[in-house]
């Protein structure tokens, strides 16, 4: 029962606020829908944290997709030996979790110790850096400590295929009973935070600016055919 | 050929009193709201001097505007890809020091001390961290009248630009004043940087705005405007800038800034011009050609070939009509009285300058100094150095500012004349030949300059809503309209399409 709550029941509920709360907000809170920097009040701090976490982050997701989306069978038929592949997991998985738990770091402290960027920070401002460091900090501690000195721990095998299931809509929550605590941990962590993107800053992960390099520089609207368009 | 018409303004220098009207106005108006103290939509310089943020037209250090690189227009803070690359920390973006920290004092105190032995004091307070300031040590107009006097005029890049000494004995010095707003650009770099799409120029008047919805704060815009008119508001995180007072306009109103001027020296009308020739205008090699290709995209709203196309372009007849009336388009354009400001930055800025006179430098010693033509040399030796006024006004080429002055000088010669005598003198001057002029110019040159009444220096056509084409269908609406619309229009849920098109 507790295996069906939190690998059945929890991730999805924390999908579901996490969906319906970014399109309510995109929808009917858009003036709230930013970046928001705090570049203008301090810069020194920023110029290394913020590339730090933003690229590490990147180069993050971009593991996670490599190990939790594409399965175990692809590498194999690729030839990849499980052994490479956990070497580069390790190495590049460990040096991305490094970069966005130091720039998280970094970031913590200018937002606790610059004076207006502390006090125009909120609430959500200091839990979503909080929350991104506790799921960046197991992860990286996984990636970097536990697969090099516990076990090379094979999660394409256990949490890959039940991620993916989840998505399949049939949830295959036996998999996950027998994955180490710590794993179990990340992944719970990382699900709740999911849920809190849409009440925080954190909704600009989903703003990317793709069409800026292809779209003319001069843009121009028309009062009319904007509407127009609009309606 | 693609027309398009554009809310345009001229600010004649020489009647500017520095009195800060307009920006004070402005500020009632538009940003006296937490996150927008710092924002002065209008500011007023004294020049020489830093300006506002300081050191504003430093292009080197902010990079903003546009550069000619293998004879293509460049933004210079870099393209969409260099954009991407720092969207996580902009290395250009000034800092709120270079404006300055806004403050306000504690009159609470003043109001509610008790009795006692000494006059309370209404310690400044920032008004970014709500903490006491120990001392204020810059804001927007710090430098105000010189202010800071030799210690401040050398940052003025201007003035670095120059490579000289600029005296600064009191007998010497010169100084004049600057008023800024949004230039609204025809080819605007602000809305070349954004990558949100969120800044665009209006179709219908040209007027650049921001889209609040679409923004999402990366700054770009903030340094990529060489006038550093774009703000950044540190509560919303969206960018704000100057919006013309496009509830005003399009009423038929003037700006705010203009309508409260106490020396009237803002004009307001509209000129046409032609959309497919910016580009290129903007890409010419030298940037001392830049004035004339700038003007060579203006349309002659006479030509009835022109309004024709106008009108098949959607421009209707009261903006016709106001076009032809245009103080604009007659001191940029027909006088060429009226400059653009930093024409080198290649965004073909639509705020025009009429440069200022300033008193002689030398003594006059004899009589002979005082005929018409001893007017000429006189030109050349006012106390604000052509240079200073060139490298403003016309990229560095002091011919077009000397051009503009000799005119300005023969206008005060002919009025003159005409009340004390020596008209027929003036008319076979060198003067009049080198200012390349005539009396009846001259006359039209100063009714409007000296004593043109409101509804001639503020020719604004409204913004003609009655042409929207869903009055019909916004008659009766009711608040559920968006969520279900009549037959045929498109259901929105919040800002969102339903179905991308019908």
């Amino acid at each position: 029962m507790v295996h069906i709550f939190w690998w059945v029941i929890f991730p999805y509920i924390m999908l579901t606020i996490m969906i319906l709360g970014l399109l309510y907000r995109f929808a009917f809170r858009q003036l709230t829908w930013a970046a928001p920097s705090t570049e203008i009040f301090e810069k020194k701090w920023l110029k290394i944290g913020s590339p730090l976490f933003h690229w590490g982050i990147i180069f993050a997701f971009i593991g996670h997709v490599m190990g939790m989306v594409i399965p175990h069978d692809f590498y194999l038929a690729l030839g990849i030996s499980d052994h490479l592949y956990h070497f580069g997991a390790i190495w590049g998985g460990g040096l991305a979790g490094l970069m966005v738990v130091a720039g998280l770091i970094i970031l913590l402290i200018r937002k606790s110790t610059i004076d207006p960027v502390r006090i125009k920070a909120t609430f959500a401002d200091f839990a979503s850096v909080l929350m991104l460091l506790f799921v960046a900090g197991t992860g990286t501690y996984m990636t970097l400590i536990f697969n090099t000195t516990v076990v090379e721990y094979e999660y394409r095998e256990t949490i890959g295929p039940w991620f993916r299931s989840l998505f399949a809509l049939q949830p295959q929550y036996d998999l996950m009973v027998g994955v180490p605590l710590l794993f179990k941990v990340h992944v719970a962590s990382a699900f709740a935070f999911f849920a809190a993107i849409p009440f925080t800053k954190l909704v600009h992960i989903f703003s990317l600016p793709i069409r800026y390099p292809a779209r003319p520089p001069q843009q121009y609207r028309s009062r009319n055919n904007y509407r127009r368009q609009e309606l | 050929m693609r027309i398009k018409a554009q809310v345009a303004m001229v600010m004649h220098l020489d009647k500017c009193i520095g009195c800060h009207t307009c920006s004070v106005t402005c500020k009632n108006t538009w940003t006296n709201r937490p996150g927008a103290e710092y924002m002065w939509f209008n500011n007023v310089e004294t020049r020489p001097g830093p300006g506002y943020p300081r050191r504003w037209e430093d292009t080197d250090r902010y990079k903003g505007g546009w550069k000619l690189q293998n004879g293509q227009l460049k933004l210079r803070a870099g393209g969409p890809i260099t954009k991407l690359a720092n969207i996580f920390y902009n290395p250009n973006m000034a800092k709120l020091d270079e404006f300055y920290e806004p403050w306000t004092y504690d009159y609470d105190n003043l109001i509610h001390s008790p009795k006692r032995k000494n006059l309370p004091v209404a310690r400044p307070k920032s008004q970014i961290t709500g903490e006491y300031m120990d001392k204020p040590e810059w804001g927007s107009n710090w430098d105000d009248d010189l202010a800071g006097g030799s210690e401040i005029v050398p940052m003025d890049p201007n003035v670095e630009q120059l490579g000289e000494h600029i005296q600064m004995e009191y007998e010497k010095t010169f100084m004049m004043y600057l008023p800024r707003i949004c230039e609204h650009c025809l080819n605007p770099s602000c809305v070349a940087s954004c990558p949100a799409g969120a800044l665009y120029k209006r179709d219908e008047d040209g007027i650049v705005l921001v889209d609040h919805d679409a923004c999402r704060g990366w700054r770009f815009c903030q340094n990529g405007c060489p006038y550093h008119k774009v703000y950044y508001n540190w509560k919303t995180h969206k960018a704000e800038k100057c919006n013309f007072c496009y509830p005003r306009t399009e009423a038929g109103l003037p700006t705010i800034c203009s309508e409260t001027c106490v020396g009237r020296i803002r004009y307001i009308g509209v000129v046409l011009y032609d959309a497919d020739k910016v580009k290129e205008a903007a890409s010419v090699e030298d940037p001392q050609d830049l004035y004339e290709a700038q003007l060579g995209c203006f349309l002659d709203p006479f030509d009835p070939d022109i309004q024709e196309k106008a009108r098949e372009h959607g421009i209707n007849d009261s903006w016709i009509e106001a076009a032809k009336e245009s103080p604009v388009y007659k001191m940029a354009m027909k006088w060429k009285i009226a400059l653009p400001l930093h024409p080198e930055y290649r965004t073909m800025p639509m705020v025009w300058y009429v440069p200022p006179l300033s008193p002689i430098m030398n003594h006059i010693t004899n009589e002979d100094e005082l005929n018409t033509d001893g007017y000429i040399p006189a030109v050349d030796q006012m106390r604000i150095p052509m240079e200073y006024l060139a490298s403003i006004l016309s990229a560095g080429d002091t011919s077009v500012i000397r051009k503009v002055l000799l005119k300005l000088t023969a206008m005060r010669v002919y009025m003159r004349g005409k009340t004390v005598g020596g008209v027929d003198e003036f008319k076979q001057s060198e003067l009049v030949k080198q200012a390349d002029t005539n009396p009846e110019e001259i006359e039209d040159m100063a009714r409007l300059l000296g004593i043109a009444k409101y509804n001639e220096r503020f020719v604004i056509p409204t913004g003609r809503r009655e042409m929207d084409d869903n009055l019909y269908e916004k008659q009766g609406t009711c608040s559920l309209e968006e969520l279900a619309p009549r037959e045929g229009v498109n259901p929105t849920f919040g800002y969102m399409k339903v179905r991308e098109n019908l």
